[in-house]
């Protein structure tokens, strides 16, 4: 199976990791400096002779630089939005020079908690500093300008990713053609900061934690990071989209006897959660959801969602599932009246899928459908 | 791009550089032509499917909604003009929409198909059927025309609404007028573009 996937014409097929080095001081929204950073990135598709083609990917929570195509041939599992993007995909990467990285405060390779601090020589663990949405885009930034690419025919990301499209919008009005914001919204209500905050709460309390120093004290808070993933993913997943995957199925013991009963759920997340605690850093977690909680562009401009749209240049896409309720539908549709308002090009499309939040990953045909076609009516792709 | 006819009527109502709302604006086509021939900004309403794909591949800004949903988080007179065509027979309270439509915009402009046509008249009063027509093609039973209603009960709803009609043309199903459709409109006209505003906005 794997091999059709490799030989598939629609694949992105192999592709290679790089980094960028850049040289300091990188000055972030905290007040705190960094003195240099790397950041992991890959590119998909030909860059055109006038640069006018390049797209750049935004990942969510726990996504990073390998969003398409496989680095070796025995690897399972091709990038985290394979289903999105490769040749004759909605990313179509016959034209366009798709661009996708891991952030600043990641945890795949991009300078982050894990990296050594030059100043102590020690990793920085807790002491690396608050990252927020506008430091991931300038950093984005620096990248693009080492790439050559002047402008971005489109900035498109889900979840934590939009918010990242919305923010380059706002940041670099005149290097984004369209920004593209998939399950995603201005701000986060109480509730989301809260499931936050429980999660932050699981991994901090965990005794292999140690106040953020696990990696110097030889642990890893891999039952704080389980329960962490288990809370996030019942959230980005639907009551319907669950019922229909699991239902009631037992996996083991016996419900007449009520003895050693483990619903087919239970032992699904717990796989998530095992899965997750092995390959992701509990540090980057904490960082990435206070860049969530954090984010709130229209907070400089008097919460007004109006005015903050009437800064931005680019066309908007939004494109929410109906039975999201990390980030509801209402969300989206809120940016893009404000958009309208503001006199932005907006288009608002509202996917109806069972698969909750999760769905911006998944292949949901009419969304693909819709964000192919946008896309595709873009200037400057080859 | 040539422009189906009734829009052809609609968009010579519509003045050049406007920002307008098309509410149920279907593939997008008179968003397209007003954006090209006339500078327009334009914004379409639509819930269907298929027509809102249709409008993000010609490039027209397109939201999904429901109509019925409510037009109140629209600010009052955010657009130049307001267009309805052939939809109203479709809305559930076709009242709050026309009131919303007129608070939205200075000029409001609605399209809908004539059921008070003679040939409509005829066939219920003869065949004691529901009327089929070119511009009614739907059975009774499987129609997204839930609020059939004649020139005549339009009018008497803007009446009892206080909605000003300042233009009205009447057409047959090819979209061209003639004498009798202006002399007895509710009988031989089949579509009815109107102009409407609140009391009182200018005209």
């Amino acid at each position: 199976m794997a091999e059709t996937a490799h030989s598939d014409a629609h694949s992105v097929g192999l592709v290679k990791a790089e980094q960028a080095d850049f040289s300091g001081p990188f000055p972030l929204a905290s007040g705190e400096t960094l003195s240099a950073y790397s950041l992991m990135y890959e590119c998909y598709g030909e860059l055109n002779a006038e640069r006018t083609n390049a797209l750049l990917i935004c990942h969510a929570l726990s996504g990073h630089h390998h969003a398409a195509g496989y680095y070796d041939l025995e690897e399972p599992k091709p990038g985290w939005w394979d289903v999105a993007i490769g040749p004759g995909k909605a990313i179509d990467t016959r034209r366009f020079f798709v661009v996708a990285l891991n952030n600043l405060g990641g945890c795949h390779g991009s300078t982050g908690p894990a990296s050594l601090n030059p100043a102590t020589g020690r990793p920085y663990g807790p002491d690396f500093p608050t990252v927020t949405v506008p430091d991931w885009v300038r950093a984005q930034a620096a990248l693009a300008d080492r790439l050559g690419i002047e402008r971005w025919a489109a900035v498109v990301g889900g979840s934590l990713g939009g918010m990242q499209a919305i923010q380059w919008a706002l940041s670099y009005p005149a290097r984004v053609g369209a920004a593209v914001a998939i399950a995603s919204t201005p701000r986060l209500s109480a509730q989301n900061i809260a499931f936050n905050e429980i999660a932050r709460q699981a991994i901090t309390a965990d005794p292999d934690f140690h106040g953020g120093r696990y990696l110097e004290a030889g642990t890893v808070p891999t039952a704080g990071l389980r329960l962490a993933r288990m809370l996030g993913h019942v959230t980005y997943q639907s009551d319907d989209g669950l019922r229909e995957k699991f239902g009631r199925a037992v996996r083991s013991g016996d419900l007449d006897i009520l003895q050693d009963v483990q619903f087919q759920v239970e032992s699904y997340l717990q796989y998530q959660g095992k899965s997750f605690s092995r390959r992701f850093d509990a540090n980057t977690y904490l960082l990435m959801t206070r860049a969530l909680d954090y984010f709130d562009p229209a907070r400089a401009y008097g919460d007004d969602l109006v005015a903050t749209f009437a800064a931005m240049q680019a066309r908007l896409l939004f494109i929410s599932f109906t039975t999201d309720w990390r980030f509801p539908s209402a969300r989206s549709r809120e940016m893009a009246l404000a958009a309208l308002r503001a006199g932005r090009e907006v288009s608002y499309v509202d996917v109806e899928a069972a698969q909750g939040h999760d769905a911006f990953l998944l292949p949901v045909p009419r969304y693909l459908d819709v964000l192919r076609t946008y896309l595709a009516g873009l200037e400057g792709q080859s | 791009m040539t422009l189906r006819a009734d829009l052809k009527l609609i968009a010579g109502m519509v003045p050049e550089g406007a920002r307008v709302l098309d509410l149920g604006c279907g593939d997008g086509a008179l968003l397209a032509w007003l954006a090209e021939h006339r500078g327009v900004r334009g914004y379409g309403i639509e819930i269907d499917e298929g027509q809102i794909t249709r409008c993000i591949a010609r490039g027209v800004n397109v939201l999904e909604r429901d109509i019925d949903e409510g037009l109140l988080d629209f600010p009052t007179d955010g657009f130049d003009v307001v267009v309805m065509a052939e939809t109203l027979q479709a809305v559930r309270k076709p009242g709050i929409v026309l009131e919303q439509m007129v608070r939205i915009a200075p000029r409001s402009i609605v399209t809908f198909p004539n059921f008070g046509h003679w040939r409509c008249r005829l066939e219920l009063a003869t065949a004691g059927r529901m009327p089929m027509a070119r511009h009614l093609p739907h059975a009774w039973h499987d129609t997204p025309n839930i609020h059939l209603c004649t020139f005549a009960d339009f009018e008497a709803l803007c009446d009892a609404r206080a909605l000003t009609i300042y233009d009205r043309k009447v057409v047959n199903a090819q979209y061209q007028d003639a004498w009798y459709m202006n002399r007895w409109p509710n009988l031989f006209g089949t579509i009815a573009v109107y102009g409407l505003r609140r009391p009182g906005a200018a005209p």
